[in-house]
């Protein structure tokens, strides 16, 4: 925690729980009979909830998106330089949900949580879910609160496709989908990495087939090991290059194994402090709903096909230094929206930090997204004037 | 509006399809989208203009130009545009050809080098002409190709392109009887609407 809360922060927040009982069928055949989902929000529902805009995480994202738990906090939510009053995601104007995904492991049913089944934790056994079941439940979320349409669905990475998923699934259910740092589908490079990740963790000896809760046991090693992995595919050569560059540890070599340049360093210190926060079922399973999504298989691969469904309108943001999800992977999108014939803008904003900097504040790409949403803002309090003295009238 | 720009308006179809390249802060497009119920895009890499098409709700794509447009498909537009760019492109007569690729017709609008003020400027003075239609000097200009209302004539003959309809106009969009009898002398601003020859 800063030693004051920021003016331009949503303050202290507290994660809120949403139970369903009505059973949800998944992409992978299995049904959940019950779920909860946990969430934030921020800013103010209006009147005809109208100016709902939803936040979509990526891999190892969850609900606390914005501002602060306690007093206590080190660091605010994960996109807090985006959120808030005043910012491109304003809350002055918008009312902003964030959520746990389903599988998840910040408060969402997932692999640590109980099976009422077996009064066991679900751990392995936890179905796969998949991007398309992620928006179902968010769905029924939006449904909960009482939100018939988003003004906008916002996400980077794993998050973008989901956002892409509801542009095509519920087409009436959002006005402006922004995708951020996203693809279409993965690569074979990209699957590749997930594969490499999970083999990481399966091949540690404490993962146990992945009942390692029942065996006391966490896999630390792999799941730290599939963070580095993961981490360095999501910063770039240069960002690596500048903050690190070939830094020692020790004045001369040491000509043994252990932690002789900085990175290596970082690298051990960021895959350690993961498994302190992160179950490793629950990368498993977000890694295969990354490696599944393909939402251009419904049409023979023909992406437009299946994007010509859409009504919203689209903003597409990458990053010039991305090599996870470069900018040919949204522009594959971008393509195929003005195949449709779909209303769509795109920036490519140069940017070091590689995949990365979809979470920080670069100032190009928050112009962008505060511009395209400011005007969605104004559309959404014209609409509600124009509904009002239509009702008065 | 710029004076180019409203003489091609009039030259527009209500709801068709329109590419802007080089579409700047979006002015054209806009009037075209609110007006003329056309649908299109717009190509721009400046950022303060590609904010600004955000900003204003027209669909704008951050697209270098000279590094190719095979993004777009063969006739996928009914109109491909450009106003006061194709000066700038390393090689306009490739990118025409690419325009008349993507769209089925074209309007090209450009700073006629052979206007008389040039020419004079440039016998008199020995020095490449500083006016308000071009504003830079030699070192710093995004211009990098400078032609004449007649160099474009006779590249759409050598490349077998048929011109629909031509315009030429000062700097204030009047359209005098000498700018139209002698337009490679008097215009300022030529306007070209062109399509394949079939």
């Amino acid at each position: 925690m800063p030693d004051a809360i920021p003016a331009d922060s949503v303050g202290i927040v507290i994660p809120q729980t949403a139970q369903f009982d009505e059973p949800l069928t998944l992409a992978c055949g299995q049904t959940l009979a019950s779920y909860q989902l946990i969430y934030e929000t921020y800013g103010t529902l209006n009147q005809d909830a109208s100016n709902a805009i939803l936040i979509c995480h990526a891999l190892s994202g969850d609900h606390h998106a914005a501002g602060y738990h306690d007093l206590a906090d080190k660091k605010p939510g994960w996109w807090d330089s985006a959120i808030g009053p005043g910012k491109a995601i304003d809350t002055n104007h918008f009312f902003v949900i964030a959520l746990n995904n389903l599988g998840g492991c910040g408060g969402s049913t997932g692999p640590t949580s109980i099976n009422p089944a077996t009064g066991q934790a679900w751990q392995a056994d936890f179905p796969i879910v998949t991007v398309e079941d992620w928006v179902e439940s968010q769905a029924r979320l939006a449904d909960r609160l009482g939100i018939e349409s988003f003004a906008a669905i916002v996400g980077g990475s794993l998050g973008g496709m989901q956002v892409l998923e509801w542009s095509i699934r519920y087409p009436e259910r959002l006005q402006a989908a922004v995708i951020i740092a996203s693809a279409p589908k993965l690569s074979s490079q990209n699957i590749a990495f997930n594969e490499v990740a999970r083999q990481s963790i399966r091949r540690d000896p404490h993962f146990f087939d992945g009942q390692y809760l029942a065996n006391d046991s966490v896999p630390t090693n792999g799941l730290g090991l599939a963070r580095m992995l993961g981490h360095i595919t999501y910063l770039s050569d240069d960002a690596m290059g500048e903050k690190f560059g070939r830094q020692r540890r020790h004045e001369s070599y040491q000509y043994n194994y252990g932690i002789e340049f900085e990175i290596e360093s970082y690298l051990g210190y960021q895959g350690e402090a993961f498994t302190k926060r992160f179950d490793a079922n629950t990368y498993m399973l977000m890694t295969k709903a990354l490696d599944y999504f393909d939402p251009a298989a419904q049409a023979n691969g023909d992406l437009a096909a299946v994007l010509s469904r859409a009504k919203c309108e689209f903003l597409l943001v990458s990053f010039t230094t991305d090599w996870r999800f470069s900018p040919q992977r949204s522009e594959e999108i971008v393509n195929a929206l003005i195949k449709a014939g779909k209303a769509v803008s795109y920036a490519k904003i140069e940017a070091t930090e590689g995949h990365d900097a979809f979470l920080f504040p670069i100032p190009r790409y928050m112009q962008a997204l505060s511009s395209f949403l400011t005007r969605i803002a104004n559309q959404v309090t014209a609409d509600g004037q124009q509904k009002e003295s239509a009702n008065a009238s | 509006m710029r004076p180019d720009l409203e003489i091609i308006d009039e030259w527009i179809q209500p709801n068709i399809r329109v590419l802007d390249l080089a579409c700047g802060p979006g002015e054209l497009l806009h009037h075209l989208i609110t007006e003329k119920q056309i649908h299109g895009y717009g190509l721009e890499i400046d950022a303060d203009d590609l904010n600004t098409c955000i900003q204003k709700g027209i669909p704008v794509l951050e697209q270098n130009i000279d590094e190719g447009l095979q993004n777009f498909d063969e006739q996928s537009f009914d109109l491909v545009l450009m106003t006061h760019a194709l000066q700038q492109f390393r090689r306009p007569d490739l990118l025409i050809d690419e325009m008349l690729r993507i769209g089925k017709e074209c309007i090209i609008t450009f700073p006629n080098f052979g206007h008389w003020r040039s020419r004079l400027h440039l016998a008199l003075k020995g020095r490449m002409p500083v006016s308000e239609f071009m504003p830079y000097n030699w070192y710093d200009t995004p211009n990098i190709h400078f032609f004449t209302f007649q160099d474009f004539e006779r590249l759409c003959q050598e490349k077998n392109i048929k011109v629909l309809r031509w315009a030429a106009v000062d700097g204030q969009l009047k359209d005098h009887w000498w700018i139209r009898s002698m337009p490679n002398l008097f215009s300022e601003t030529a306007i070209f609407h062109i399509s394949r020859n079939n």
